[in-house]
């Protein structure tokens, strides 16, 4: 349902207007290459075309981006204030042990990062840094809006005709080095948006784990609008691990596609604790022989909060392997979405794919909407999935009551349970615990804030 | 797993059995769609001023859809457009029989229906089940068997204008109330030109004592079937029906635009087994029936209780999802399907269960075989309401392949607003492995008796749901469906 | 009744059977022994026409008739029984109808008047008897759910059923405790007759304990490297295959 290009400009909704107009109005401030700003041209004309979806599309049928339309979010003021080591350390007591790159409302904050000097070929750069020129700019244009084609997403569209910085990640061929590389997405303002952009390129037979962690030090609105693009070249292996945890006013789309060639492994782990509107796209491209892809989800959430997931399994050729398993739990007034599709291309044959989707609903009002969907063009396949929905198990409870722990505590252990299973299946055991602590305490706030709605 | 086997090429040419053509002269309108055509099916059938209104409002709003192009395209199915002005609306073998007795029928209707293997003398099977059965025969229903039997228990078993006639107050209070002639674009269609079908009314507490079928039949070139069915079974009544369906063979697609309603009250319960076997169209895709149904039960009451079985080997398209609004508290919906494609055909069907009243249940049990070059998608929606307390659904969808031209799909909709409900989904794709099929070709099986029992035995669980010798015949169906899928 | 000359035979692609010459008279019991890899399987999917097994030269002659064309129905109505080392599960399709529609595919071929249903169940449940099997597993689903011995003895059961010319038994014993592997063999035994042969292949010589062969082969690499009485059994017994491959990969070099 595509809005006609006719449209004049007046007739835009407001949402769309407002980001054409400063598209328009930051013309002369952009900087970068003559290609990037080709580019830029494309997408907005692309999102001028066809605006922000309506729940008209299937891909949207459950959420609703109105909220998102009816703020005017600005670009960030130039002084930002980034988090002091202080705080740095206690919003993520792993990034110590990690490279790390913090970004303050999408740009790098050098001082609080720590990156790779020249260690080896492992590179973590600034995407603006790289744009300035020089041998990161040639790698820029040869992977940007490759992963992830705007054509038909608004947002991403948005992200592309916006973005001012990122990361760009390059793992060598053959790195095989555990510590893990830590980006953190800090929000600061209000109503204020930011366009993050990631680059991974995982060369030949190498193994990362890559951390995205969006984070508010604060209240305030604001929009998150990231896109991530990721590359797994033959027989590299990438662990994936998208955290959310922005405050309950912020708006959060991201899309991260991934294309993934010979034997390469990668596995998403997505854990989504924050926010009042959460988008996630997930897409995985099995383009050889061999590539497994591995989904694991959690998302969480009380009160008011809409959370969606949509993960796309392509398997476009044989021999590929896919899992996913996504749990929802749901309290307050929340609406969580799951659309889970795997594709199996017509010659695709031995493709084996598994999808799994159980849900905890937890109060009366919360609602869930979950669509597994197979699409199986090729006989010789193992495919199956699976959805549940449903409240803890009562005899569980029960049992739990009658060795005396109190009805709130058994709950919140039971609820911590069925979560436990996709923070430890982060790889290293630092981050499996620390996950743990941070989906643990999500469950305490949910538990809490349902007891206090109820009385 | 090409058909390069020239025996087996030569039964898929034979497959469909039912494909003669009555020669039997018809009394047709023109090919088109307007206010004269639907003044004149109400004309013809002498129909009550509440009920031309009811057509003229649904051809109202079915031109506006036309107009919008709003003629639904999410389906995963392929056809190109429909010319609704070129559409014979209204056919009838002539002259319109005013039967006194069964003996009078046009005995050329009766020998189609003998061909069909379906009897309308009114003599038990060779079972020994008495079945009641109402023909249509392209727009108009030619006999109804055992009709004053069941007159003695009160129940009303009858074609759809003799219930308009007979009955006015029962079709005025229940049509369109489940399915609203708004409710889409081929039941807004429906709305406004069906022709005839069957009504049944099963009134409180009684058991309806024997099988109420309906045997619909699609005779002339061109015309479109647009019957409509509605069942009512009051407080305590039980009732079990089934339809079947056939068409000739011809190079042209059909349009076949049905509508079924089901009313259960409380403690009521309704049966609905359908075996579809409209002309598929030939190997490559050429002619077959275009199937675009909508059915829908109502339980109404309090534990009451609908049941859709359903065997579709046939029609070149399928578009059809039997659901059931589970209003009353405790109601009980069930889908038990068994969907077959091969060679060109296209299949998206499901069902959809509204679970509104508490305590409310819902089972579904789909089994789609997708051979040759057929595509099938399960398409599912589970809602669970607000209200709905303690609901509870589970789903199951399994598909099986058989070659590597086919696809199957699986498109589920869970949708649930009340935290104690319980839903349930699982699906599984697979294909007839090799070591089954070698296995029992080692006992002495041949190939096509060996696929065909492995079919059978994958669809089970939804075969036993029909009545006993109808489930045989499904099982005759489905092995001459598969012919020249393996070769 | 059954003769292999100069057999050559891939699995796939890859080849497998590099000639075996094989005679077996009908009343006559031939065990085919040895170590994992070696072709066991691979024959005794040959003979039973297994799609993806091929013969590339060589023939096979069973009752003096060419197997080769032989569609694998045509072999088992005409009387070759395989008894699989994994028997399928095939879910809904009930055992009890399956055996009858085999039973009687086979009966029909040989110009026998077929069963109907009271007599089959007569007949099946006297043989049923001597493979100690539980009647409740006729009306399950074949093999499905069922432990690995009752899987074997519903192999045993479909022979005595269908009263083969030749039995070939593709690890039998396999998977089996001593007290099922005593039932099994004691079906198979009833099944000697002067008209029937039997081709037992194992890995492992205590099966032969309890059917006793006439002759026992050992194949390596595809070929057969010794031919012996039962005695040869148990010699493979105490010392193992590793010299009989020793043998075979000199030999194969000369």
């Amino acid at each position: 349902m595509s809005r006609s290009s006719s449209t004049g400009d007046d007739e835009r909704p407001l949402g769309t207007r407002h980001y054409l107009e400063r598209f328009a109005r930051a013309a002369q401030h952009r900087a970068g290459p003559g290609w990037l700003e080709t580019l830029r041209g494309e997408a907005i004309a692309s999102f001028a075309e066809i605006g922000f979806p309506t729940r008209r599309l299937e891909e949207w049928r459950y959420t609703s981006t109105a909220p998102i339309e009816r703020v005017a979010f600005e670009l960030p003021e130039s002084d930002r204030s980034a988090p002091t080591p202080e705080e740095l350390a206690e919003i993520a007591p792993c990034a110590s042990q990690a490279w790390r790159a913090v970004f303050v409302d999408g740009r790098l904050c050098a001082e609080r990062s720590v990156l790779p000097a020249d260690s080896g070929g492992l590179r973590i750069d600034s995407l603006a840094d790289a744009l300035a020129g020089g041998e990161g700019e040639a790698l820029v244009a040869a992977h940007l809006a490759r992963q992830a084609p705007f054509k038909n997403d608004a947002f991403t569209a948005l992200n592309t005709a916006f973005m001012e910085d990122g990361a760009l990640v390059e793992i060598p061929p053959g790195w095989q080095e555990e510590r893990p590389l830590y980006l953190l997405f800090v929000s600061t303002g209000n109503e204020t948006i930011s366009h993050p952009r990631t680059l991974v390129i995982a060369r030949p037979g190498s193994r990362a784990t890559l951390i995205q962690d969006h984070v508010s030090l604060d209240s305030g609105t604001r929009f998150s609008n990231a896109v991530c693009e990721v590359l797994a070249e033959e027989n590299a292996a990438l662990d994936l691990v998208l955290i959310q945890r922005e405050n309950a006013q912020s708006y959060h789309v991201s899309n991260l596609q991934a294309v993934q060639e010979r034997d390469s492994r990668v596995a998403l782990h997505t854990i989504t604790l924050g926010g009042a509107l959460v988008r996630n796209e997930l897409g995985l491209m099995l383009a050889a022989p061999g590539a497994e892809a591995d989904l694991r989800g959690l998302f969480l959430g009380g009160s008011r909060r809409h959370i969606d997931n949509h993960t796309l399994v392509d398997h476009a050729v044989p021999h590929c392997t896919s899992r996913q398993l996504y749990k929802g739990i749901l309290g307050g007034h929340a609406r969580g979405v799951f659309r889970g599709r795997v594709i199996v291309r017509p010659d695709a044959q031995k493709s084996d794919a598994l999808q799994s989707n159980p849900n905890l609903l937890l109060a009366n009002q919360a609602e869930i909407n979950t669509k597994p969907q197979l699409e199986i063009r090729a006989d010789d396949v193992k495919c199956s999935h699976g959805s549940t929905i449903g409240q803890l198990d009562r005899e569980a409870l029960f049992y739990l009551r009658s060795r005396g722990v109190e009805e709130r505590a058994a709950r919140m252990l039971l609820t911590r349970g069925f979560a436990a299973e996709i923070a430890a299946g982060l790889p290293l055991e630092s981050l499996s615990g620390w996950a743990r602590q941070l989906v643990d305490s999500a469950v305490e706030t949910l538990t809490a804030d349902m007891e206090g709605s109820e009385t | 797993m090409a058909n390069s086997n020239p025996d087996i090429e030569k039964l898929t040419g034979e497959e469909y059995k039912y494909g003669f053509v009555t020669d039997i002269e018809a009394e047709q309108l023109p090919p088109g769609l307007d206010e004269t055509v639907v003044r004149t099916i109400s004309a013809k059938k002498e129909e009550p001023e509440w009920l031309l209104d009811f057509r003229l409002k649904a051809l109202a709003r079915f031109l506006e859809m036309l107009e919008a192009k709003q003629e639904p395209t999410w389906a995963m199915v392929d056809y190109s457009p429909i010319d609704y002005q070129n559409v014979i609306y209204y056919s009838a073998p002539k002259p319109k029989p005013e039967l006194e007795s069964l003996d009078e029928v046009d005995p050329e209707l009766l020998r189609t229906y003998e061909k069909l293997g379906i009897s309308l003398q009114e003599q038990k099977r060779l079972t020994g089940v008495k079945v009641a059965v109402d023909a249509v025969f392209d727009s108009v229903s030619v006999a109804t068997t055992f009709k004053e039997e069941l007159e003695k228990q009160g129940i009303i078993f009858c074609s759809f204008s003799d219930a308009v006639q007979n009955h006015p107050a029962l079709v005025k209070r229940y049509l369109g109330s489940v399915v609203p002639y708004s409710d889409n674009f081929f039941a807004t269609l429906n709305s406004a030109v069906f022709s005839d079908g069957s009504f049944a009314y099963i009134p409180r507490g009684v058991h309806c004592p024997m099988e109420l079928s309906t045997y619909f039949r699609i005779n002339s070139a061109g015309t479109g079937q647009f019957e409509r069915t509605l069942l009512v079974a009051d407080e305590g009544a039980s009732v079990s029906y089934l339809e079947g369906c056939t068409a000739p063979m011809r190079d042209e697609n059909q349009l076949h635009a049905a509508v079924v309603e089901l009313v259960a009250l409380d403690d009521a319960s309704i049966k609905y087994s359908t075996v579809q076997n409209w002309y598929p169209g030939d190997k490559n895709g050429v002619g077959g029936i275009y199937n675009f149904v909508t059915k829908r039960g109502a339980c109404r009451g309090r534990r009451s209780k609908i049941s859709w079985t359903q065997v579709e080997t046939g029609s070149a398209i399928t578009w059809k999802y039997p659901s059931c609004i589970l209003q009353g508290d405790e109601s009980v919906g069930e889908f038990y399907s068994v969907a077959m494609t091969n060679n060109a055909q296209q299949a998206d069907t499901g069902t959809k269960m509204i679970h509104i009243g508490k305590n409310t249940r819902s089972t579904i049990i789909s089994k789609g075989i997708s051979a040759g070059r057929g595509q099938q998608s399960y398409r599912g929606l589970v809602r669970i309401g607000p209200k709905a307390r303690e609901a509870r659904n589970y789903s199951q969808c399994d598909s099986l392949l058989i070659g590597d031209e086919c696809g199957a799909h699986t498109f589920p909709y869970l949708e649930v607003k009340n935290a104690t409900a319980t839903v349930e989904h699982e699906a599984t794709t697979s294909k007839i492995g090799d070591e089954q099929l070698f296995f029992c070709r080692q006992r002495g099986l041949s190939e096509e008796d060996a696929v065909s029992m492995i079919v059978n035995g994958f669809c089970k669980e939804v075969l036993r749901e029909l009545p006993m010798e109808f489930a045989v015949e499904a099982q005759n169906l489905l092995a001459v469906s598969l012919e020249g899928s393996v070769g | 009744m059954l003769e292999i000359k100069q057999l050559h035979a891939n699995a796939g692609d890859t080849p497998i059977i590099r000639g075996i010459d094989l005679s077996i008279k009908a009343g006559e019991i031939h065990a085919i022994m040895g170590p994992n890899g070696s072709g066991k399987s691979t024959l005794s999917n040959v003979l039973a026409g297994k799609p993806g097994y091929e013969v590339t030269s060589g023939e096979i002659l069973f009752k003096g008739r060419d197997l080769s064309e032989m569609e694998p129905e045509v072999r088992a109505r005409e009387g070759i029984f395989l008894a699989f080392q994994y028997p399928v599960e095939i879910p809904g399709v009930n055992n009890s109808y399956f055996l009858k529609a085999s039973l009687n595919a086979i009966r029909e071929h040989r110009g026998e008047p077929t069963l109907d249903a009271m007599d089959f169940l007569a007949l099946a449940k006297e043989k049923m008897s001597h493979v100690e099997m539980p009647s409740d597993l006729m009306n399950r689903s074949i093999n499905e759910g069922f432990s690995g011995g009752e899987k074997k003895r519903n192999e045993v059961l479909q022979m005595l059923l269908l009263e083969p010319a030749l039995c070939i038994l593709d690890e039998t014993d396999s998977g089996l405790d001593i007290d099922a592997l005593r039932v099994v063999a004691g079906g198979v035994n009833l099944l000697r007759s002067p008209e029937r042969s039997m081709l037992i292949i194992t890995h492992y010589q205590r099966l032969l304990d309890y059917i006793v062969p006439d002759y026992v082969h050992v194949l390596a690499d595809g070929r057969i490297v010794r031919s012996g009485g039962k005695e040869l059994a148990l010699e493979l017994d105490q010392k193992g295959y590793g010299w009989i491959e020793e043998q075979a990969r000199t030999e194969g070099h000369e």
